[in-house]
C-alpha cells in the first residue's frame, strides 16, 4: 500500500492514484473507498507468523476442508439422498439388475459413469481421512507443547468441538452411499441409540422415521452433512482463527523469542507464498493419493441389505477407538431391573468414551486449577519441561491407541494367527494398565531429558577429544553450548508443589486439599532450569573448555 | 528481555497484567531471581541464494519451471479427460480415466505449490520481522467505558429496576424455543409404538423358511447334515414396502446338526427338527448380522464385535460384549415337507432396549 502513496502526497486521493500507478493503484483505490479494506491490510499485510512444522498441522486440517468443501460441492450436484429403490442400471455389470436405494445408485453413477466422479469420490474420502488425522495431530501439538494456556483456553475448547464435528461430518458421509458397510455402521449406531436408559427406543424410532432402517435416514443424515455440520463448522474455524490472530501465534523458546514479542515471517509476502503453496502442496498429495489407491470399493460391498456381512469390515480410522471400546466389553454386562433393560456393554462405552472426551475438552482448566498460574503464556513449553503433562498425555495416547487397534481386533487375529479371545483379553490389559505405565515411562523421559539439558548447559557436548593435562591427567574436552542453544535448554517455567495455607478462618478446605494432591502429583519431581551461579560455578570446574580453541 | 516464566526481574515490568498476579499466593509459579538472561537474536546467517548469483538465478528458474509445469498438469488432466473416456461395463477404463486425470491435476497442483514454497524460502527476503504482544485483555479506560456502557443501557432501559418485565422476558425467552422441540416429535410416524413393533416379527404358525435372497421354501430332507442357510420368511422376498425393516428383525440361520451334539432344554426341546435349529440371524449386542458360522465348533461369530455364540447349547454367549443368546424360531414340517415356524420368535429379536425385559 505504501507505494501508492509515498511518491508524492496529493489532497485528492483519487488523483494520487491515477498518478502513480496504472491499473492496480485505480482497482485498489476503487475497492478502498468502497470497503476502507486498506485498514485491513495495514492490520494484517505484515502481521508476523511464527515458522515450524509442527505449526503446519493445523494448515493441513484448515486445507483439507477446503479440499473436501470443493470436491464436496462437485458430488452434491450427481449425488440423490434417496431411498427409493431403483433396480441398478449403470456401467458396473456385477450389480446389474440388483435393486438398491437411488443414493446407492447415484453412487455408483459417479464412480462407473461420470469422468473424474471416481476421482472426486476418492478426493473427497481421502481428505475427510487426512482432515480428523490432522485435527488430532494438531490437538497433539497444541496439547504437548502447552498451547492451550491462558489465554487460548476457548480456543482449544473450539478446536476440541471442531475435531468432534469433523468425526460426526465423517460419519455422517460414511452413510450416504446406502452400501453394505455403512448400513451396517447405522445398524450398530441404531443398537447403540436402544441401549440408552427410558429414551433410547424412541430416540431410535424418531430418528429413523420408524423402525430401522426405515427409508428417511439417508435423506436426514444428507442435511446434516451438508449444510448443518458445514455451516457450524466455518463458523468456528471462523473463530478458531479469529483468536489466533487476536492472541498472535505462539512461538518455542529460542534466543530472542519473549513471552512479549512474535517471532517470524510477514504475511506479505513470505507467509502468504509458504502458506498458499502449501495448501497446493496438500491438495496435490491428496490428489496423488486418490488417483493412486481406491477408498471405500462399494462396489465390491453392494448394496444394503440386514442379513449379509463380511468378516474384517471396519469403520473409518477414526470411529475405530469407539467401535474398539465396543468390542472391549466382557461378557454379561446387561442385567434387568424393575422390568426395565440396563445394558451396561452399550453404556459402560457411552460413559467412558464420553468421559475421556470431556476429559481432553476440560483439560486447560484442570491444570490451570492445579497450577494457579494466571499468567498468559505464548512462548510454548518442550514437552520434556512439562513431565507429568507429558506423562498424562502419553497415558491419553496408549488408552486411545488400545481402544482403536481393539477395532481390528479380528484382523490381528486372522493375520497374526492368534486367538481372538487372546487379542482381546490383552487389548483388555493395555487399554487398563498401559496408560499407567505410558505414564511412567514418559514421566521418567522426560525428567532424564531435562537432566541431560541440565547436563549440556553446564557442561558442554562430549566432545570425544581426549586432552593430556600437564600433570599427567586424561580429561575428555567438553564442547560449551553457545548462549543461544542455551537459552533454549534453560527457558522454562519451573512450579512448586502447592503449600497448603489456612484460609482466614483458619481452615483448609476439601478442595484445596485435592489441588495440593494433584500439585504435589504435577511438580514433586522437578528439575529446575539452570541459574546463572550455577553457570559460573561450572565454568569454574572446566578450566579444559577455555583453553579448547 | 524476559523469558516465559517471568524470571528476569524486568518482565514484571512489562506490559502484561498478568505478571503481577503470578505472585499471587494462589500460583505455585517460582521466580526466579539468578535466571539466565535471554540474549538475543542469534546473528543473521544468509542463505546461499543471498551470497551467491548463480544460486540465486538457478532458484529464479526452478520456480517458473514449476509453474510452467503445472499448466502442462492442468492441460494433461483436460486431455485425459477426453482421451481416457469411461467405456460402458469396462471397469479398466474407470480405472485409466481416474489415474491419469488425477495424475495431471496431482501434477498442476504439486508443482504450483512447491514452486511457491520454492519461491518463499529461497528468494524472497528472510529477514525475521518481530511482533509486539499487548495483553489480550482490553486497556483499563475501555474496560472501564465497557463497564459504564452496561451500567448506563441498564439505567436507561431499567433492566435490573424493573424486574417484572426483566423476569417475564426471560421466561417468555425460555418457553418459545419449545413448539421447536415439539414438532421434531414428527421425525416418527404418530400411530405407531416402537415396542409394540420391537416385539413382532413376520414369523407365525406355518409360515414356511424360505432361503434369502431367492425366497424359495426349504424341505428338511435338502438341509443335509453340518449345512447352514440364511433364511427369510415366506413372502418376504416379494414384499414392497417395509422389506428391509422386516428382513432388519427376521432374518434367521438355519443349521443342521447331529441331534447328539445339542443340548436341548426340556422345554424347547420340540423347538428343533432331526437336528435342524434355527436361531435369530440378529446379535443381541448392536444388531449385526451374525452371519459367520464355524461348522467344526458349531459357533456362530458376528464379524462386527466378535461375540460368539454356542449353537449347540441354545446359541448362548461363549465370548464377546453380548450377553443374551440368539432368539430361537421354534420350527416344524408341513405335510409337504417345508420347514415352516411353529410361532414367531418368543422374545424380541435384536439389541436391547430399555422396554425389552
Amino acid at each position: 500500500m505504501t507505494t501508492i502513496t509515498t511518491r508524492e502526497p496529493v489532497d485528492d486521493q483519487a488523483v494520487g492514484a491515477k498518478k502513480s500507478g496504472g491499473f492496480t493503484a485505480s482497482a485498489a483505490n476503487y475497492i478502498d473507498e468502497r470497503t476502507s479494506i486498506s485498514g485491513a491490510v495495514k492490520e494484517l499485510g505484515r502481521k508476523i507468523f511464527p515458522d515450524h512444522w509442527s505449526f503446519l498441522l493445523g494448515e493441513v486440517a484448515l486445507y483439507s476442508f477446503v479440499i473436501i468443501l470443493l470436491s464436496g460441492s462437485f458430488l452434491t450436484f450427481f449425488y440423490q439422498a434417496s431411498m427409493a429403490e431403483v433396480i441398478y442400471e449403470g456401467s458396473y455389470a456385477p450389480l446389474k439388475g440388483i435393486p438398491m436405494s437411488v443414493a446407492m445408485s447415484s453412487t455408483m453413477d459417479i464412480s462407473f459413469d461420470i469422468r473424474g466422479g471416481l476421482l472426486m469420490r476418492q478426493v473427497h474420502h481421502w481428505a475427510a481421512l487426512l482432515f480428523v488425522a490432522a485435527i488430532g495431530l494438531h490437538m497433539l501439538r497444541i496439547y504437548f507443547t502447552g498451547a492451550f494456556r491462558k489465554p487460548r483456553e476457548l480456543n482449544w475448547v473450539i478446536g476440541f468441538i471442531l475435531f468432534i464435528l469433523a468425526m460426526a461430518e465423517g460419519f455422517t458421509g460414511y452413510s450416504l452411499p446406502d452400501d453394505l458397510l455403512s448400513g451396517n455402521g447405522l445398524r450398530i449406531i441404531d443398537g447403540l441409540i436402544k441401549g440408552i436408559p427410558v429414551v433410547g427406543t424412541w430416540i431410535s424410532f424418531l430418528l429413523f422415521g420408524g423402525e430401522f432402517p426405515g427409508t428417511d435416514i439417508v435423506g436426514r443424515l444428507y442435511s446434516l452433512h451438508i449444510l448443518l455440520l458445514p455451516a457450524i463448522i466455518v463458523a468456528l474455524i471462523a473463530m478458531h482463527l479469529l483468536f489466533v490472530v487476536v492472541h498472535k501465534h505462539t512461538q518455542y523458546p529460542a534466543a530472542g523469542h519473549t513471552n512479549q514479542n512474535v517471532v517470524g515471517y510477514p504475511v506479505l509476502p513470505v507467509y502468504a507464498a509458504k502458506a498458499g503453496g502449501f495448501f497446493f502442496i496438500v491438495f496435490g498429495v491428496v490428489m496423488l493419493i486418490a488417483s493412486l489407491f481406491t477408498i471405500n470399493p462399494i462396489w465390491n460391498y453392494g448394496p444394503y441389505d440386514p442379513s449379509p456381512v463380511s468378516a474384517g469390515t471396519q469403520p473409518d480410522w477414526y470411529i475405530g477407538f469407539a467401535d474398539g471400546a465396543m468390542r472391549l466389553i466382557p461378557s454379561g454386562w446387561e442385567f434387568v431391573w424393575l422390568d426395565h433393560t440396563y445394558s451396561l456393554n452399550i453404556l459402560v462405552v457411552l460413559v467412558v468414551v464420553g468421559l475421556f472426551i470431556v476429559t481432553v475438552m476440560i483439560y486447560p482448566f484442570i491444570e490451570a486449577w492445579i497450577t494457579g498460574d494466571k499468567r498468559e503464556h505464548h512462548v510454548l513449553d518442550r514437552p520434556r519441561n512439562a513431565p507429568t503433562r507429558t506423562a498424562i498425555g502419553a497415558a491419553g495416547v496408549t488408552f486411545y491407541a488400545s481402544l482403536w487397534s481393539a477395532a481390528s481386533s479380528d484382523i490381528m487375529a486372522t493375520h497374526f494367527h492368534l486367538t481372538m479371545e487372546g487379542v482381546i483379553h490383552t487389548l483388555q490389559v493395555t487399554t487398563l494398565l498401559g496408560p499407567f505405565l505410558a505414564f511412567f515411562i514418559a514421566k521418567r523421559v522426560c525428567l532424564a531429558l531435562q537432566k541431560k539439558d541440565r547436563e549440556i548447559v553446564l557442561h558442554g557436548y562430549e566432545s570425544g577429544r581426549i586432552v593430556r593435562l600437564p600433570g599427567g591427567e586424561f580429561v575428555e574436552v567438553h564442547q560449551p553450548v553457545d548462549e543461544y542453544e542455551r537459552w533454549k535448554l534453560v527457558s522454562y517455567n519451573d512450579f512448586k508443589p502447592l503449600m497448603l495455607r489456612p484460609n482466614a478462618q483458619g481452615k483448609i478446605g476439601p478442595a484445596e486439599k485435592v489441588r495440593a494432591g494433584l500439585s504435589r502429583w504435577f511438580f514433586e519431581d522437578r528439575i529446575t532450569p539452570v541459574s546463572q551461579t550455577e553457570v559460573n560455578q561450572a565454568h569454574g570446574d572446566h578450566p579444559a573448555e577455555i583453553t579448547n580453541k | 528481555m524476559a523469558k516465559d516464566d517471568n524470571g528476569a526481574e524486568d518482565v514484571t515490568a512489562a506490559d502484561s497484567p498478568g505478571a503481577q498476579l503470578a505472585t499471587s499466593a494462589a500460583s505455585t509459579a517460582v521466580v526466579t531471581r539468578d535466571g539466565l538472561v535471554n540474549p538475543g537474536f542469534p546473528p543473521h546467517r544468509p542463505r546461499i541464494t543471498d551470497l551467491d548469483r548463480k544460486e540465486e538465478r538457478k532458484a529464479e528458474r526452478a520456480v517458473y519451471t514449476l509453474f510452467y509445469v503445472s499448466i502442462v498438469g492442468s492441460v494433461f488432466a483436460i486431455a485425459a479427460y477426453m482421451a481416457f473416456p469411461i467405456v460402458a461395463e469396462d471397469p479398466g477404463s474407470v480405472r485409466l480415466n481416474n489415474l491419469f486425470i488425477g495424475l495431471g491435476l496431482s501434477l498442476a497442483l504439486l508443482a504450483i505449490g512447491i514452486g511457491a514454497v520454492h519461491w518463499g524460502k529461497a528468494l524472497m527476503s528472510d529477514h525475521e520481522g518481530v511482533d509486539e504482544r499487548h495483553p489480550v485483555r482490553g486497556t483499563e479506560p475501555v474496560r472501564a467505558r465497557a463497564v459504564e456502557i452496561f451500567q448506563q443501557a441498564n439505567e436507561e432501559s431499567g433492566f435490573g429496576r424493573r424486574t417484572l418485565i426483566r423476569n417475564s422476558l426471560i421466561g417468555a425467552l425460555v418457553v418459545f424455543p419449545l413448539p421447536a422441540v415439539v414438532l421434531f416429535r414428527g421425525l416418527g410416524p404418530m400411530d405407531e409404538d416402537p415396542v409394540a413393533l420391537l416385539h413382532e416379527t413376520l414369523w407365525k404358525k406355518g409360515v414356511r423358511l424360505t432361503m434369502d435372497p431367492s425366497g424359495t421354501p426349504i424341505k428338511a430332507a435338502d438341509v443335509t447334515l453340518g449345512s447352514s442357510f440364511h433364511v427369510i420368511p415366506e413372502g418376504l422376498s416379494e414384499m414392497g414396502h417395509g422389506r428391509l425393516e422386516e428382513k432388519a428383525k427376521a432374518a434367521v440361520l438355519l443349521i443342521r446338526m447331529d441331534p447328539r451334539d445339542l443340548t436341548e432344554a426340556e422345554d424347547r426341546k420340540s423347538w428343533s427338527y432331526d437336528g435342524i435349529v434355527a436361531y435369530s440371524k440378529i446379535c443381541t449386542h448392536v444388531g449385526c448380522p451374525v452371519a459367520l458360522y464355524e461348522q467344526q465348533t458349531h459357533h456362530l461369530l458376528c464379524p462386527c464385535h466378535q461375540s460368539q455364540f454356542d449353537v449347540e447349547n441354545h446359541c448362548k454367549v461363549i465370548f464377546g460384549p453380548a450377553k443374551r443368546a440368539l432368539p430361537q424360531l421354534p420350527i416344524a414340517v408341513d405335510a409337504e415337507g417345508y420347514l415352516i415356524a411353529q410361532s414367531d420368535f418368543t422374545e424380541p429379536v435384536g439389541p436391547s432396549f430399555w422396554e425389552r425385559a
